[in-house]
């Protein structure tokens, strides 16, 4: 099946998310749509997928002009979308899930759902794909890297003929994410076209036969995949960028940072931190990465006291921190960047300078004696946004007027103000273009470089390589193992699935990942250039 | 279900900023501002409500009857109904023209005493609003208040002063600790403060009236009443006998101005509202989210127990298991109509106290049932509620489209 | 958290269990238990004088088999009743130290054997006997509309829009059940009317809160208000000026179900009521049937947990809303007409905060119709209880009998009685 996008435009308000998009993607093809974070590939695919309505152009399948009211269109003609955000119902089987919206039903039994057939349906392209997917399991007991094959199984059981992937890597392993370009592979062989949308340039070269360059809402070039990183990156961003973070070796002082025999067991039991010990130096990066939901968002809100440990623990400068209030280990000189800032960073409903002093508002010199001063909150306001570069109209302005990358320079210019014994900063460029990325990472490792020692929780393995002086690998709450800041891709994605680390080093050699090789090869095409 | 879906905008997008080089003009700013919603609510609240008030006249379903023979008849009685109604009720609430020398203005003074309960118990729901807590227990808040000053006003014997300040702080701590419960139960156990606190309206009820067949409150007598407070308890006059305004409403306005003060400027109100606008970011912060709950309870539920305090001390003098009659709930109503800030919540107050008011004097002179007051109540807040229903029933806003306004959805 | 296996199993990362730190035992559950039994134990029967008994009643006069009234000693049954309920509540407590599960069946018996202990207790000395079988069918009778709200709640807030409106959507139905059967004179074509009254409210609701996505527990709140303030009016104007022929409404005729309504005690408990009660019976039967096993009841779960999922299969989010809570107003509508199916004539405010508290059944009930059933059969009987008592003279001042369904439902949300979980999108306004 072949679809076309012809002039598609799609504004919000004043916002044009796509700007007169013309792309074709033919059947049996990977097309991937590269874009940074807010280029408007999502808008896009909504368009396409019905969730939107284009503003203007035309959406045509096999040449013909279709009109999408809703999804159930979209679905009808063979288009199937893995959202990055999984459509799935939590409390509901895989089988309901997968059957929700063109359910079978038992013959004369008034529309009651003829579960037996939604069984047999999940099985059957379960079956011949090789998912390994229990009909009956509840989707909300199921890890991600499963969930996802529920929405595949999904949108195919509807005979999608083309199939949207939105950020389908976020969540996996490197491991997993090759399961997945196998499976992609495998559909494509059976004559499906898969739109692959992502911001990872590695994976796109692994994997698409074509790729479209989004930037701003617009379409600025295709590409192939032997194109260089470089080269993309530079496509993608409309600029040349240097990948790597520029930084000297850490100079390392003193043990200040000591976690020792941490756990935690969450209400359900499950033990979501188990008996973890590490130590971070003075001066130093330590990374913490692994794949989303192994415990390492809930070791940083242990750290700051948002979240309880069962037993163990942490201290700081040589004080325990466990057990103590979040104010209080905040005023001990902990500063926190949250992983999710719209929810936990900032109020949306805020002025940017009620934002600046969230967790200081209290502190002199913005209160006394439990009354608040207008005047030196706001003052304090100028000099943060100026020294952070926060482009603003007005301090007075709701903070949820910033774009993501202010907002996030927000949160680091609060959390910096003060002077830190300990920085932990959760996914602290998740969601920012490649201009704010390179901002956060550029003052995190000044702050290292004030001595400050630093923890960095990363699902991004290209974060924690541009970052970490020393790298923990997560799984299931362990640390599989600590390894160096430069250590193979290969290695950590098996550390990272829970193999430990000298299994992990030989298996590695022996097998790369697509995606692996690809890093290789980029590491050399670059220092080939370095040594020219 | 087109239609509703093509107002939907995406929600997390920034409030409607003017773009660059486009200025929104006069009109368009005049048409979008609160304060014309606000006043344009009330007038198709006052509109609707006639219809009512029309339809239930005797004369207009006489007039009905021949309807096709003479239609003027129908007109003109639904006219004089509807207007001695609403002038009736202006003359019972605002001032009474066909009255002579001070009796004139008596009216004014009695819808401002009305609205003392209101604004305390208003008060109380906007703080809790602006800090994320649905509190609709006022009407329970309020009884425990009232019982807390009746018991301190019929049982102990203590000079001026000191047995009113006493009265009312019972009140005041009696209500807190009853609107405390539900921020308790929320801070410990997650319990959805609005099912807490519409039980808590009940059991208020049943117990204040067990407490009123016990010697607590009772202290003799047959009726489920509870005895005068004493004198010495009460708020005193502030324009003599002649009228019932008292000091609770000079009381009400300072509590305004305090909570005005905790919101806006103090360290507390910043905890309160962080809180209401993002749970997670406050606890980020370093906010103690589950004290906030409980405190922020503790001053909505001190401030609707003053309500209570106020009806007894200041206007009924003893208490009844009706005493809170719907206080607590035509509070929720200001607080909207308020938009959950201090002088919002006194001028909303001051409205429907004049509806309270006023609606006695419309039933004996104009025989339309003080009833019709909720209704008009009810369709403000409703309207209030939906800016856009307001302009899409709007006339003016109709008209003014014809020259270029366009509403804020349609911008959008 | 997942507990099931990821795709790639590494059994060498896979440590050996601690054994040092375990999770947190939940005592809470075990403590209430505890803490009831023991009242039961010491107020119900130690404190009660040993020479006083219960008298019982199972059968009226008219019923067609007769069963004399008999008498147990009072202190020795409520004895026995409490023992073994504090032996319920320590194996409780040993599961609950063991980490086990404690069976559905245990709460269930434990809240029998103490009610029963109550009664004992309740009506010790009493030269009155209890009248069971009038107690049962008056707790059915008075369930009924809540049952049916409670029903209107589960169907509005499983698809996501939360109904406050219940004792609005209540009050409507009973009004226009009585004007219309009055009218009329003829009970069925109020049964028919009440439900137009219930679902006008729903609709009006479901128009705020999905067209212009006002908070929905503030619409719910003030509509209540509205329908209170019009329905007071029109009773103080209409209704007053023709009350024979707008507020005498016939009775709902009894349809005794034969052979079954003959039966000792379930009979006329059960089997001999109007259609209303078996309306009811209906009702809930069909609608856990199809909130749970239908293609209908799938699709508006999916829109009440997760309405952007729901959306991208292309079912109509919205639409589900609106469909939802204009039959949830429907429902409750009939709620309101079995308010008044006993003939009674409409007086202001009838419903008296039965619309909270058939909110309170559905949320004690979790959202299931079998549970709201359950819950509102548990309030039904509290009220029930209440009425007899005041007849037969009791301990207990009928306040606090009054106060029972909404100190249990703070019970309930305060989590003392298992966790409840409301529809995750409950309350949200759906936008794409």
């Amino acid at each position: 099946m072949k679809l076309e996008l012809r002039g598609i435009t799609k504004r919000f308000g004043p916002l044009v998310a796509n700007d007169d998009i013309h792309l074709t993607f033919e059947s049996g093809e990977i097309h991937a749509l590269l874009g940074e974070n807010g280029a408007g590939k999502s808008t896009m695919m909504n368009v396409l997928y019905g969730l939107y309505e284009p503003d203007g152009g035309e959406i045509l399948v096999d040449d013909a002009p279709v009109v999408f009211a809703g999804p159930a269109d979209a679905m009808n003609a063979g288009i199937g979308m893995v959202h990055q955000h999984f459509m799935l119902v939590p409390v509901f089987t895989v089988a309901e899930n997968v059957v929700l919206g063109h359910e079978p039903t038992a013959a004369g039994l008034g529309g009651l759902i003829d579960l037996t057939e939604a069984r047999r349906r999940v099985r059957e392209i379960s079956d011949r794909f090789g998912f390994d997917v229990d009909p009956d399991a509840l989707v909300e007991d199921l890890p991600v890297g499963v969930q996802q094959r529920v929405e595949i199984i999904k949108a195919l059981s509807r005979d999608a003929k083309v199939l949207i992937l939105d950020e389908p890597t976020a969540v996996l392993t490197p491991q997993e994410t090759d399961e997945l370009i196998a499976i992609m592979r495998q559909l494509r062989e059976a004559g499906t076209s898969i739109v692959f949308i992502t911001h990872k340039l590695r994976e796109v070269r692994a994997v698409a036969d074509r790729i479209s360059v989004i930037r701003r809402g617009k379409v600025v070039g295709t590409a192939t995949p032997d194109e260089s990183e470089q080269q993309l990156a530079s496509l993608m961003v409309g600029r040349s960028v240097n990948l790597g973070v520029e930084k000297a070796p850490p100079e390392r002082g003193d043990v200040t940072f000591r976690v020792s025999d941490l756990t935690v067991i969450d209400p359900v039991g499950t033990r979501v931190i188990d008996d973890l010990s590490f130590e971070v130096r003075r001066g130093e990066i330590f990374a913490i990465a692994g794949v989303q939901g192994n415990g390492q968002s809930e070791l940083a809100e242990v750290i700051v006291g948002l979240l309880r440990a069962t037993s163990g623990s942490i201290t700081l400068d040589g004080k325990e921190l466990l057990g103590r209030s979040v104010a209080d280990v905040l005023d001990a000189g902990v500063g926190y960047v949250p992983e999710d800032r719209s929810t936990d960073g900032l109020i949306a409903s805020f002025s940017i300078a009620e934002n600046l002093v969230l967790d200081l508002h209290d502190d002199a010199p913005f209160a006394r004696a439990g009354s608040l001063s207008p005047a030196r909150v706001a003052e304090n306001a100028r000099r943060r946004t100026e020294e952070f570069d926060v482009r603003l109209t007005s301090i007075q302005d709701p903070v949820s007027t910033l774009s993501g990358g202010n907002q996030q320079k927000v949160v680091l210019a609060r959390e910096m103000s003060r002077p830190l014994r300990l920085l932990v900063a959760s996914q602290p460029t998740r969601g920012l273009d490649v201009g704010s990325i390179e901002f956060v990472h550029k003052r995190i490792v000044t702050e290292r470089d004030g001595g400050t020692p630093v923890v960095i929780v990363s699902t991004e393995l290209d974060e924690v390589h541009a970052l970490a002086d020393r790298i923990a690998v997560m799984y299931r709450g362990r640390i599989v193992g600590v390894v160096p800041g430069d250590t193979h891709r290969d290695v950590l994605g098996l550390m990272m699935a829970g193999v430990p680390l000298e299994d992990a080093e030989r298996s590695a050699n022996e097998h790369h990942t697509t995606l692996g090789e690809a890093d290789l090869e980029a590491r050399t095409a670059r220092s080939e250039e370095m040594t020219t | 279900m087109t239609a509703t879906e093509s107002l939907v905008a995406p929600s997390a997008a920034p409030p409607p900023a003017p773009a660059p080089g486009e200025r929104r003009s006069y009109l368009q700013q005049v048409l979008d501002s609160s304060w014309v919603t606000i006043t344009f609510a009330i007038l198709m609240a006052l509109v609707a409500s006639s219809v009512l008030i029309a339809a239930a006249n005797a004369e207009v379903q006489a007039a009905a009857g021949y309807f096709f023979s003479r239609p003027g008849d129908l007109l003109g009685a639904a006219w004089s109904s509807v207007f001695d109604a609403y002038s009736t009720l202006f003359r019972g609430a605002v001032f009474d023209y066909e009255a002579t020398g001070l009796r004139r203005v008596r009216p004014i003074t009695e819808t401002m005493t009305a609205s003392v309960p209101l604004i305390f118990a208003g008060l109380g729901l906007a703080v809790g609003f602006r800090s994320g807590l649905f509190n609709i227990g006022a009407q329970g808040q309020v009884l425990v208040g009232a019982a807390g000053a009746t018991f301190v006003g019929i049982t102990f014997a203590l000079p001026p002063v000191v047995h009113l300040v006493l009265a009312v702080l019972a009140a005041f701590v009696i209500g807190a600790l009853w609107a405390g419960i539900a921020g308790f139960l929320k801070a410990r156990t997650g319990a959805n403060e609005v099912i807490v606190t519409i039980m808590l309206n009940s059991i208020a009820f049943y117990l204040v009236s067990y407490l009123l067949t016990t010697s607590l409150l009772r202290q003799g007598g047959s009726r489920p009443i509870s005895p005068a407070v004493a004198q010495t308890a009460t708020y005193p006059l502030l324009l003599g006998p002649g009228f019932r305004l008292h000091l609770g409403f000079v009381v009400a306005l300072l509590a305004a101005v305090a909570v005005w003060w905790l919101m806006e400027r103090s360290v507390l109100g910043f905890r309160f509202r962080a809180v209401g606008a993002n749970q997670s970011a406050a606890r980020t912060a370093g906010i103690k989210v589950n004290l906030v709950f409980v405190l922020v309870m503790l001053v909505a539920g001190g401030l609707a127990g003053l309500g209570g305090a106020a009806q007894v001390l200041g206007t009924d003098k003893s208490l009844q298991a009706s005493t809170a009659g719907s206080i607590g709930f035509d509070a929720i109503t200001v607080a909207l109509l308020g938009r959950s800030t201090p002088l919002g919540t006194v001028l909303a107050a001051l409205l429907f106290g004049a509806l309270r008011a006023g609606s006695p004097l419309m039933q004996t002179s104009a025989g339309t049932p003080i009833d019709i007051v909720q209704v008009i109540q009810a369709t403000i807040v409703l309207l209030i509620a939906a800016p856009p229903l307001v302009r899409e029933l709007s006339l003016v806003h109709r008209l003014a489209a014809l020259f270029g306004y366009k509403s804020q959805e349609a911008r959008s | 958290m997942s507990t099931v296996t990821a795709p790639q199993p590494a059994p060498t990362a896979q440590a050996p269990v601690g054994p040092a730190v375990q999770a947190r035992i939940a005592w809470r559950g075990p403590v209430l238990y505890l803490v009831v039994a023991l009242i039961s134990l010491v107020f119900f029967s130690l404190l009660t004088p040993g020479e006083d008994t219960t008298r019982f009643m199972v059968s009226t006069r008219d019923d067609f088999v007769e069963i004399a009234p008999f008498a147990v000693p009072s202190r020795a049954t409520a004895l026995v009743l409490s023992v073994v309920a504090l032996a319920l509540a320590l194996w409780a407590t040993r599961l609950t130290t063991q980490r086990r599960k404690v069976p559905t069946w245990v709460p269930i018996l434990f809240g029998g054997l103490v009610l029963l202990a109550f009664l004992v207790w309740v009506m010790a000395g009493n030269t009155n006997a209890l009248p069971l079988t009038i107690l049962l069918t008056g707790a059915l009778t008075l369930s009924v509309p809540l049952i049916f709200g409670s029903l209107a709640g589960l169907l509005c807030e499983r698809s996501g829009i939360i109904n406050i409106a219940i004792e609005g959507q209540l009050l409507g139905g009973a009004f226009l059940a009585v004007v219309v059967a009055s009218l009329t004179d003829n009970p069925y074509a109020g049964l028919v009317a009440a439900p137009v009254a219930g679902a006008l409210v729903g609709a009006v609701l479901v128009l705020f809160a999905v067209r212009y996505r006002i908070d929905q527990i503030i619409v719910g709140v003030v509509l209540n208000v509205l329908v209170v303030g019009v329905t007071n009016y029109l009773f103080s104007t209409v209704l007053t000026q023709n009350p024979q022929s707008l507020n005498s409404p016939p009775r709902l005729p009894t349809l005794p179900i034969p052979v079954l309504s003959q039966i000792p005690v379930i009979g006329p408990v059960l089997f001999d009521h109007s259609l209303i009660v078996y309306l009811m019976y209906v009702a809930v039967a069909v609608l856990q049937v199809m909130v749970f096993r239908s293609r209908w009841g799938l699709r508006m779960r999916a829109v009440g947990e997760h309405p952007k999922a729901a959306d991208t299969v292309g079912i109509k989010v919205n639409l589900t809303r609106v469909r939802n809570s204009i039959l949830g107003g429907a429902v409750a509508g009939l709620g309101g007409a079995a308010l008044v199916s006993a003939g009674l004539a409409f007086t202001k405010e009838l419903t008296s905060g039965k619309g909270y508290i058939a909110l309170a059944a559905m949320i004690l009930g979790r959202w299931s119709p079998k549970g709201a059933l359950a819950a509102s059969l548990l309030f039904g009987f509290a009220d029930s209880l209440r009425q007899v008592l005041n007849n037969l003279g009791s301990p207990v001042p009928s306040q606090f009998l009054a106060m029972l369904p909404y100190l249990a439902t703070i019970f309930a949300v305060a989590g003392l009685v298992g966790r409840v979980r409301a529809p995750a999108a409950e309350g949200i306004p759906y936008v794409k």
